[in-house]
């Protein structure tokens, strides 16, 4: 296989006209898409992820790589499902009731989307039972909660209830995060697990699916 | 002499504390729009910005945070946007009285430019509308505050001076390892210097991770700008305690840490969430300025 690590680079330095480039001369050139998606893509958004944690990169980059990154998945994405290639998940994400906040969401939507996730994104103010029907619609892995309020933190246990009220919890990973949302707060609600930012939304989601 | 000079002349200047949650404790549901209330409960909104003049606030700011045409549409306000600011600046002016400066406080709109939520043109539209209305109002300075986004604090500073009053710019420091960045990675040093060149009478800090960790970010601000200083901070973190949000700190700690922003350069001191009137009451007796 040719060398594409030139794709890897464009991702890493959020470059999404050369990463759609790369990846269509690529697939032009009969290069297997899922290769590129694992060897190339998903190892520069990790990449990312650690510049994020030792403050290389901030908010903007990690953007810039997660549209770079969509941009060439759209373009691969036809190949892969042709295939019968599935998304790694698909997660209902949401700006919990009575929070109208939605930058952190927002990221967090374009990591999961850029890390191969189908996402599909309630926006802000979701009450419970909207998250509890698309949930089931959807047959959705995981349900991501947002708040960015302390007042609007209980929300997410109401809506973690109404999961397992209507039977959808032992189906269902939680994952929560905001500015106020602690590792203490995700056990004490009964989450599966806690992000303290865009960076890390990424691997948590594949660990608590066990990918 | 500038306003901002004659105010800060004589040392260091008493500003106010949180809006949010004294509103909430006044009845304010939570997840109802604060800014709403200037219209549906304003003597609500005056007893906490009286609340603030009686605790020695020599400067109290408008409960027009969120008064951009884009954040109140978020809660089906988006037509209210000059009734809602002008009755903010109203009610601190008749809370103030005289005893104390009216400026109007200017948040984030909540979209985010790079993307492509919202455009330059946009947000220039709609804080130029935000900022006529409060100068209309009768506010004597504008101050922009809980910006993440340098290039958004920019473009509502040059809307804000449009209307020829003084205008302080302030971002909030919380990222980062030590905490001590932007959301999107500006420093303290390049927030002072880009806001200065854009032509801000003030820059400042608000919000963020607590008081202690301002004292550093005011010190690198001092370094990197002449302009008076604005530091607000927040009482610590919150903590959640039986579905209840609790700041630990006390007046008496929080301003315990006030001589070290002083000694830091800060000309403006005041707080943020999870402080009340009893933290400016503490803040101005470090000050020696108790009413």
């Amino acid at each position: 296989m040719a060398d594409y690590s030139n794709l890897y680079e464009a991702v890493v330095n959020g470059d999404n006209k050369a990463a759609a480039a790369i990846t269509r001369a690529a697939l032009e050139a009969n290069a297997d898409p899922l290769e590129l998606v694992n060897q190339q893509m998903i190892p520069a958004m990790a990449e990312v992820g650690r510049r994020f944690e030792c403050e290389e990169y901030f908010v903007p980059e990690l953007l810039l790589a997660a549209r770079a990154m969509k941009g060439s998945l759209e373009l691969i994405r036809p190949l892969l499902a042709e295939r019968g290639a599935q998304p790694v998940g698909r997660v209902v994400i949401g700006t919990v009731k009575g929070d109208l906040h939605d930058i952190g969401k927002n990221l967090v939507a374009s990591m999961l989307e850029g890390g191969g996730f189908e996402v599909i994104d309630l926006g802000a103010d979701v009450s419970p039972e909207r998250f509890v029907s698309t949930a089931q619609d959807k047959k959705a892995d995981i349900v991501a909660l947002s708040a960015l309020l302390t007042v609007t933190m209980p929300s997410m246990k109401t809506t973690i209830e109404a999961l397992r009220s209507a039977g959808l919890r032992d189906r269902v990973k939680v994952l929560i995060g905001g500015a106020p949302v602690t590792e203490e707060y995700a056990a004490q609600i009964g989450a599966d697990g806690y992000g303290a930012n865009a960076a890390t939304a990424v691997p948590l989601a594949r660990k608590v699916l066990g990918k | 002499m500038t306003l901002l000079e004659e105010l800060t002349a004589s040392g260091p200047v008493v500003t106010d504390g949180a809006w949010g949650t004294e509103l909430q404790a006044r009845g304010l549901p939570p997840g109802e729009c604060p800014d709403g209330w200037n219209l549906t409960a304003p003597e609500r909104v005056e007893e906490v910005a009286r609340a603030y003049v009686e605790a020695g606030s020599r400067v109290i700011l408008t409960n027009t945070f969120r008064a951009s045409r884009l954040a109140l549409a978020g809660y089906g306000l988006g037509d209210q946007v000059a009734r809602i600011n002008q009755a903010g600046v109203e009610i601190s002016r008749r809370a103030a009285a005289g005893r104390a400066r009216v400026f109007a406080s200017m948040g984030p709109t909540g979209k985010l430019l790079l993307t492509g939520e919202t455009t330059e043109e946009e947000l220039r539209a709609v804080f130029s509308e935000q900022a006529r209305a409060l100068a209309e109002g009768g506010a004597e300075a504008i101050v922009i505050e809980t910006m993440s986004d340098l290039a958004e604090a920019r473009v509502a500073l040059a809307a804000a001076k449009e209307t020829g009053l003084p205008v302080v710019a302030c971002m909030v420091f919380d990222s980062g390892k030590n905490r001590d960045r932007t959301m999107m990675g500006a420093t303290p040093e390049q927030v002072a210097r880009e806001l200065t060149e854009a032509g801000a009478d003030a820059v400042g800090a608000n919000c963020g991770s607590g008081i202690e960790a301002y004292v550093p970010v005011c010190r690198r601000l001092r370094s990197a700008t002449h302009l008076p200083l604005w530091i607000k901070p927040n009482a610590g973190m919150p903590e959640l305690i039986e579905g209840r949000t609790v700041w630990r700190m006390t007046p008496e700690e929080f301003a315990g840490q006030v001589p070290a922003l002083v000694e830091a350069g800060a000309a403006f001191i005041g707080g943020c969430c999870g402080t009340s009137p009893a933290f400016v009451r503490a803040v101005a007796r470090t000050l020696g300025e108790e009413r």
